[in-house]
């Protein structure tokens, strides 16, 4: 029990460490690998809460595939360090009330919440059980997942051939 | 390891990334620590006896290398699905005989059609 709550406070310091590097950080690779740390942290995360599939999938997907997207973004862009804004502009006050509020409205929600304080055994995270459900219950999801896997394919294809480089 | 809570049967698994942490630590740092500093102009350039670099990293990089990695992505998707499946076949094949192996084959089949569009299309292709 000591352990687990030991380790998210560890993960939980790291995420929101890795979170705080990505929206400081100037130059676009260091927020990247900021990022990384962040989808590991979350994956320890995930793996506390019982969630194995999705820590493993947290990993593999996102900490592997979609960061690789996200580098190739910032290659392709060509992005340099980013210029630190001086003074008070439009945009940059938009923003800071944006955040405030979402804040607000998340401590306004989680004021309510009660968490279940006893670890129980949850089974519903576990491969073998996601592997159940996609072939009962979410069968036509799963056949449909196959059918947007191709409609993004064929985007992808459209999209990057339609010009000679 | 039940007593740590359900986090528990992870454990040999954090132990292992704590060991390979400090090993990575203390090596590069028993390396800084023990062996002679002596930097100069040459040792700190980019490449050591190699071509000087020309222009900056920061370059505008074409966009098959983006392709590329579109097409592992959503082949990637593909497979993460199957895990799942894969390991809970054997009990799938007792409850509904043949049915998820049909499944599976239907899934694979749409994507297939979406690789041979690739192929033709020449997305494999460099040039």
């Amino acid at each position: 029990m000591a352990l687990q709550t030991a380790l998210f406070w560890i993960f939980s310091i790291l995420g929101i460490a890795g979170g705080i590097g990505l929206v400081i950080n100037r130059n676009p690779v260091y927020s990247a690998l900021s990022l990384i740390l962040n989808f590991f942290s979350l994956a320890g995360l995930y793996l506390s809460l019982q969630a194995e599939f999705l820590a493993v999938i947290q990993v593999l997907v996102y900490a592997g595939a979609i960061m690789v997207l996200f580098l190739f973004v910032i290659m392709l862009l060509n992005l340099s360090d980013e210029p630190r804004v001086e003074g008070f502009d439009i945009a940059r006050g938009a923003s800071f009330l944006l955040a405030i509020g979402f804040v607000a409205e998340m401590l306004i929600i989680l004021k309510d919440v009660v968490l279940p304080s006893s670890p129980e055994k949850f089974t519903y995270g576990k491969v073998e059980s996601i592997g159940n459900l996609l072939m009962t219950n979410y069968l036509f999801p799963f056949e449909v997942i196959s059918v947007v896997l191709v409609a993004s394919l064929i985007g992808a294809i459209v999209i990057a051939k339609k010009f000679n480089y | 390891m039940e007593e740590f809570g359900p986090i528990g049967e992870y454990l040999p698994l954090i132990i292992l990334i704590i060991i390979a942490g400090a090993v990575a630590f203390l090596l590069t740092g028993a390396s800084r620590v023990l062996g002679p500093l002596r930097p100069n102009k040459i040792k700190e350039s980019a490449y050591e006896s190699g071509m000087d670099p020309v222009g900056t990293a920061h370059e505008r990089f074409s966009i098959k290398f983006y392709l590329v990695a579109m097409l592992f992505i959503l082949f990637d998707i593909e497979i993460v699905f199957m895990y799942p499946w894969a390991v809970q076949y054997k009990e799938l094949e007792a409850a509904y005989g043949s049915f998820p192996l049909v499944e599976m084959l239907v899934f694979v089949a749409i994507l297939f059609v979406g690789y041979i569009y690739i192929l033709k299309k020449g997305g494999l292709d460099w040039d």
